[in-house]
């Protein structure tokens, strides 16, 4: 997966800017302070440990959360509901949140059906064609997510975000609980839909692979703060300890015991 | 427990709010009533006619011992509709009903759907809450009406059949016309509408705000049926009280 140079400013995009981003739940600072930039078209991962505060961070950059104090600015507006639609902003969740009650298809064409933005023949052809760009069958429009591996329901998530023909698309651990031939699957996808729709992507992970087989550029989490960042070749080279550790962490098991003795 | 009172009146006047727009949440509506008549019909009919077996039983011994027996239907019949049909529907509906609401939003909020939704400029009240409250609260009234009927058969018939009471269902019957008015049939379906706003808004509330995964699932299950219950129990008084001059 090697990403491409870096998508020209004409990107169909949005500017995204953090500025001094605070935030606290129940008196523990979770967000200490976040400054960070993000170009129309580019495709940015954040990357960090667990309990870093990266899905919180993401869900700022969509308004699902209000800041202690800081500003997050798309396109130099807050986001509200009423820039979510103007500048349509798409948010894959680590879940899916594909809602259980509603097929694959519906799940899929909910954002047109609500707000009435098509025909219901039309919206079907949209479906289809969305599906198809996620590489899933037409038959899995019929299909409830739970009828779905983890792997399917990720891609119908992504394909529910294009049907908002997004500006500003964010995806929360995408490849968490996918085996490596899933998650790489998925990563590829993102890195077409970034090619293809110029959107501004913002992926977050705590993947080593996905994030450097992505990225145009990387921000390393830590303790609330963007602690490193750079495109993939600078932050290999980066010799903050925390990145380092966090790069070199291997799962070296102890070697079993003998019974020699 | 302020704040929380507080978020419910909130929740509530987005519902109101969102009334308009129901019209377009129709196949949800029938979907929820459908799932409401499903549960609850069958456990109705043999709650109201026992209560209404019983309530002839303990009355009537007393009732016809006093040579009051012909009073029996007029009493049976006023305490199941003016009382006990729409707080023990409205008990067995949040306990049926109101929990699985609760569960099911609760599920909602734990795996993302309701971000999910908010993420698409989609109003989870307009799209999940509306549906719930209305279909609630239209069909605890109807199983009120339906709940009187039975309970007043189950009374009518063991007072019929059993000896130690004895009394036949005519005359049962032809008391419980000869006392029961128009207003006190509307006493109980006022009491189960407001039950009903009441209980679907609790249990809507307590899901929606579900923290922490399935164990928060549970807890919020666990708030919306005991909340709901005092609820049942504090308004009751209250409306009793409100209308006490408008039945004497």
């Amino acid at each position: 997966m090697k990403p491409d140079a870096f998508p020209p400013s004409t990107a169909a995009g949005v500017r995204v800017v953090v500025r001094g981003l605070e935030k606290s739940f129940r008196g523990q600072q979770v967000l200490r302070g976040i400054d960070l930039e993000v170009a129309p078209g580019e495709l940015l991962v954040l990357m960090g440990p667990s309990g870093s505060g990266k899905s919180v961070f993401l869900r700022h950059l969509i308004g699902l959360e209000t800041p202690d104090s800081g500003e997050v600015l798309i396109d130099g507006q807050a986001p509200t509901e009423d820039l979510r639609s103007r500048r349509r902003l798409a948010m894959v969740f680590q879940s899916g949140g594909l809602l259980n009650s509603l097929t694959v298809g519906q799940n899929v064409g909910l954002y047109l059906t609500e707000h009435r933005l098509a025909t219901p023949d039309e919206i079907q052809r949209i479906v289809k064609e969305k599906l198809a760009l996620v590489r899933l069958s037409p038959d899995s429009a019929r299909k409830l997510p739970a009828e779905l591996s983890g792997g399917m329901r990720r891609r119908a998530a992504i394909a529910r975000a294009l049907t908002m023909d997004p500006q500003l698309i964010l995806f929360d651990e995408p490849t968490a609980e996918l085996d490596p031939m899933v998650a790489l699957t998925i990563g590829r996808e993102i890195v077409s839909l970034n090619r293809r729709t110029r959107a501004t992507t913002i992926v977050v992970t705590h993947d080593r692979d996905l994030a450097f087989g992505i990225a145009h550029r990387i921000a390393f989490l830590a303790d609330g703060r963007i602690a490193a960042a750079g495109t993939p070749e600078e932050m290999r080279g980066c010799d903050l300890p925390l990145l380092r550790e966090f790069l070199a962490a291997d799962f070296s098991p102890e070697p079993h015991p003998t019974n020699d003795a | 427990m302020f704040r929380d009172l507080g978020i419910m009146i909130v929740l509530l006047g987005r519902v109101l709010a969102a009334l308009p727009r129901a019209g377009r949440r129709r196949r949800a509506f029938a979907e929820q009533l459908h799932e409401i008549g499903n549960a609850s019909l069958l456990m109705a009919s043999l709650l109201s006619f026992f209560i209404g077996g019983v309530m002839s039983l303990q009355a009537g011994t007393v009732l016809v011992e006093r040579g009051l027996g012909s009073q029996l239907g007029g009493l049976v019949g006023l305490s199941l509709c003016k009382e006990l049909a729409p707080v023990m529907m409205a008990i067995l509906l949040a306990g049926r009903i109101g929990s699985s609401m609760a569960a099911e939003l609760g599920s909602m909020h734990v795996y993302q759907e309701v971000d999910a939704l908010r993420t698409m400029n989609i109003s989870p009240v307009e799209f999940l809450v509306l549906p719930r409250v209305l279909a609630f609260t239209i069909a605890l009234p109807c199983l009120v009406i339906f709940a009187n009927l039975v309970g007043w058969m189950g009374g009518a018939l063991v007072a019929s059949f059993n000896q130690s009471v004895a009394v036949p269902v005519e005359s049962f019957m032809s008391n419980l016309r000869e006392m029961m008015e128009m207003h006190d049939i509307l006493h109980g379906l006022l009491k189960a509408l407001v039950f009903g706003v009441a209980v679907s808004t609790v249990c809507c509330h307590h899901g929606l705000q579900t923290r922490g995964g399935p164990r928060g699932v549970g807890r919020s299950v666990t708030k919306a049926v005991t909340n709901s219950i005092v609820l049942i129990l504090l308004l009751d008084y209250a409306i009793t009280r409100l209308l006490l001059p408008f039945d004497t």
